[in-house]
């Protein structure tokens, strides 16, 4: 791989991750603020659920943000190997997930939780690799 | 349930956009447009199908639990997915991924034994959840009068 390929399989796996990260944390935050979605369908069915998910705007930031990483893993796929795009930015997603979750979410990421998201970060790499 | 559900459509729906996307001849960002057009082709609308599935499941997940709880436990799936290839497609399975398995296994284990939710106080929590069922409670509301209109029209 020249540098300069090299360089371009970083950005796209980048763009990949950071759009991710920046989806996942943003949909979290949605579906927290409008609480327990099974709860919600029990008292008011399957549309009052739907309801409740698309009058969130937190929602549709997050759907964007899932919408460019999907785009973006298209692009990726279509230049380079799965086995390389797959495993680096399921592996990479899972790492920035844990931070961002901890820092905007303020989640109680824990020893336990660092460990796993370390271990399942290593074993997808060595799994999809 | 759900948790399985997740595991299951995601890496199905990403084989599948994989399959889709190496058939097609390579794709510029001058040409954009081309990749809107590749959503339409039948490996990729399959593989959109099955990540439909994966996000109504992961939506309902996060409801009810963290983040950095769904994220490690959906992992799994890779493992099904090699055990899936092992067993029933009699691929080879190298010590190197056997190790992957080993690995992301002993990780959902590990969070799947501590709390899938942060504890928080709960006025916030009981008010976003207010929100939602008002929400809910408008479309009953609508429902009704519509019911309402529905008996005082003449037949």
């Amino acid at each position: 791989m020249t540098n300069t390929s090299l360089w371009s399989a970083v950005a796209m796996i980048a763009c990949v991750v950071v759009c991710s990260t920046i989806g996942e944390v943003l949909t979290a935050a949605a579906m927290k603020s409008i609480g327990d979605l099974d709860l919600i369908r029990a008292h008011s069915g399957l549309k009052g659920a739907i309801r409740a998910v698309v009058t969130c705007p937190l929602f549709f930031a997050g759907v964007t943000f899932l919408a460019l990483a999907f785009f973006a893993l298209l692009f990726a796929l279509n230049h380079l190997n799965l086995s390389l795009v797959a495993p680096a930015s399921a592996s990479l997603t899972l790492v920035t997930n844990a931070i961002a979750g901890k820092f905007f979410l303020k989640e109680n990421v824990d020893r336990r939780r660092w460990t796993a998201a370390v271990l399942v970060c290593i074993g997808v790499y060595l799994l999809a690799h | 349930m759900i948790l399985g559900l997740v595991a299951l459509c995601a890496p199905l729906g990403d084989t599948c956009l994989s399959r889709g996307m190496t058939k097609l001849a390579p794709i510029s960002l001058a040409h954009p447009v081309t990749l809107i057009a590749a959503v339409f082709t039948p490996w990729i609308a399959l593989g959109i199908a099955l990540l439909i599935g994966f996000f109504a499941s992961y939506l309902t997940a996060l409801s009810w639990a963290d983040l950095t709880f769904v994220l490690p436990a959906t992992a799994f799936g890779n493992v099904i997915v090699a055990l899936f290839a092992r067993f029933w497609l009699h691929e080879a399975i190298s010590l190197e991924r056997w190790a992957g398995i080993a690995l992301i296994t002993l990780g959902v284990g590990f969070v799947a034994q501590g709390p899938s939710l942060t504890e928080r106080p709960t006025a916030p929590r009981l008010e976003a959840s207010s929100h939602a069922l008002a929400v809910s409670d408008e479309s009953l509301q609508e429902a009704s009068r519509t019911e309402e209109a529905l008996e005082v029209e003449p037949r």
